[in-house]
């Protein structure tokens, strides 16, 4: 098993900043387990998520930086609405997700992928177009697709439209982007 | 039932694609009841999850260009028909309230948002605003006899204190319409967990695993259908069974239709306002099913 040294290696800053980014206090959390319990996740995550919220208030930024866990939840909100002490797990999930993009840990490159491939299509059209999103992520990713069996399901039954509904504001849409992720800016 | 049935209406980008089956069955179903939709006039698109995992100045922002836009019609309320829409509109209104955060996002748009709007879902105005009586007397094809499991997914009323609408364990909004049509509603206990949400592509094997169990509880409770509201979860369960069932080695065929896609059928709309032929797993033979015991039934009583 692998053993994490809570009494070495706190980071103040790091508590602080993730307490003031979600609005949350983290030392609330007293280790119930009811997030864990509820998290659909978990099967796949390297730290449950409960043991995040140990190794928060631990100050343990390395190790919950580096965790696959955060790329992988689905902010499905489970652990916040049975938090008996009222924390938006989900929310430090969401920030601690943000600080890993930031500092570039990136565990699950193919979910940030195709998190940035939809965006990217956002930023272009004002709206996602789905079959653009997905040519974006099968170049970015290099993958074959592996969803190729659903093609001929999809395109017979017209279930995904082929051109992209461009609005009239698009510039303006991509003007937030640019706004908030400065000029140069060129994951999305 | 209310006179005043007006709400300015965010579509959300799936449905001008992947649920337009839900899309065009919502819109028929709100004009059939009395429903006016004025549709958010050059609406984009809310960012869905990936905005809000980057950041969520930017993600409020993209949904507050909305609020926004609805603010100069001039209407109080939007109503979405999808989930995820529908929390990110939320959640940008419940985090706007705080003066900060409103005059962070408003630093990126053009047209300032003043956070006046109601954000609510369809389902929310169907049986608030229209109500379950004012619905049973509109049905005219009544569903009897059909095996329903109803399907929430996660988000749809959870956090509560943010969605503010039906229980956040066991929500029952849709049980009620769907009884109102006259079907059979299961007691489906995995009713508001996870379906894989948007990993479909990037972890497919994540979905194979979380649909594929909604799908297994359906077949062993005797679900006819599965029954949902939410544009990802149809179509991980839907548009990915044949996967689920190689991947776990099933033999899966439950039709999943959209709850305003049952709406449409027991209101006796017309084909073009449901579009079941969008659905990857045939309903026919569980509406086939259901028609022949009803005819049986009435046979009977004669
Ligand atoms: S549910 Fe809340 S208190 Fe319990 S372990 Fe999780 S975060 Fe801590
Ligand atoms: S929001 Fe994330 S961490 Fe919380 S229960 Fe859902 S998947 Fe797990």
């Amino acid at each position: 098993m692998d053993v994490v040294k809570l009494d070495a290696g706190y980071d103040q800053a790091f508590v602080d900043a993730v307490a003031e980014e979600s609005g949350q206090d983290p030392y609330l959390c007293y280790q119930c387990g009811n997030c864990t319990a509820g998290c659909p996740y978990t099967f796949v995550y390297d730290l449950p998520v409960h043991q995040i919220m140990r190794l928060l208030q631990a100050g343990q930024k390395e190790k919950i930086l580096k965790s696959r866990s955060l790329w992988l939840c689905a902010t499905c909100e489970s652990c916040t609405t049975r938090c008996p002490n009222e924390i938006d797990v989900a929310r430090i999930m969401d920030v601690l997700r943000h600080m890993a993009r930031r500092e570039g840990h990136v565990t699950e490159k193919q979910v940030k992928q195709f998190a940035d491939s939809f965006l990217n299509s956002v930023k272009k059209h004002g709206r996602v177009f789905e079959f653009g999103t997905l040519v974006k992520y099968i170049t970015r990713s290099g993958r074959i697709w592996t969803d190729y069996d659903l093609g001929p399901k999809v395109m017979r039954k017209g279930k995904i439209a082929a051109r992209p509904h461009d609005i009239k504001g698009k510039e303006e849409v991509a003007r937030i982007f640019r706004s908030v992720f400065g000029e140069a800016n060129d994951e999305f | 039932m209310n006179s005043e049935l007006r709400y300015a209406y965010y579509p959300g980008c799936s449905g001008l694609s992947t649920s337009k089956d839900y899309e065009i069955s919502t819109r028929a179903v709100c004009r059939a009841l009395g429903i006016t939709l004025k549709e958010v006039p050059d609406w984009s698109c809310c960012g869905s999850t990936p905005a809000h995992t980057v950041d969520h100045v930017f993600s409020a922002a993209l949904s507050a260009r909305n609020l926004a836009l609805v603010e100069q019609e001039g209407l109080q309320t939007v109503i979405t028909p999808c989930p995820s829409c529908l929390t990110n509109l939320k959640v940008a209104a419940h985090r706007m309230c705080e003066e900060s955060f409103r005059n962070e996002v408003n630093r990126h748009l053009e047209q300032a948002c003043q956070n006046s709007i109601r954000v609510k879902s369809v389902l929310q105005v169907l049986v608030e605003d229209v109500g379950l009586q004012a619905l049973q007397d509109r049905v005219m094809k009544p569903l009897t006899g059909l095996k329903v499991a109803p399907y929430y997914g996660c988000i749809m009323n959870r956090p509560p204190d943010i969605m503010d609408f039906d229980d956040p364990e066991n929500p029952v909004a849709m049980d009620h319409i769907l009884k109102a049509l006259g079907s059979e509603v299961l007691p489906f206990p995995l009713k508001v967990e996870c379906c894989g949400a948007s990993y479909g592509v990037a972890r497919k094997d994540v979905v194979m695993h979380l649909s594929g169990k909604l799908l297994s509880l359906a077949e062993s409770l005797g679900a006819e259908a599965i029954v949902t509201a939410c544009p990802l979860c149809q179509m991980n369960l839907d548009l990915r069974q044949d996967q689920i069932n190689k991947t776990l080695g099933t033999s899966f065929r439950i039709p999943v239709f959209y709850y305003t896609q049952l709406m449409g059928l027991a209101l006796g709309l017309d084909k073009e306002d449901l579009l079941l032929d969008k659905l990857t797993i045939d309903p026919e033979p569980a509406l086939e099913k259901m028609r022949q015991a009803e005819a049986e039934a009435r046979s009977e009583e004669v």
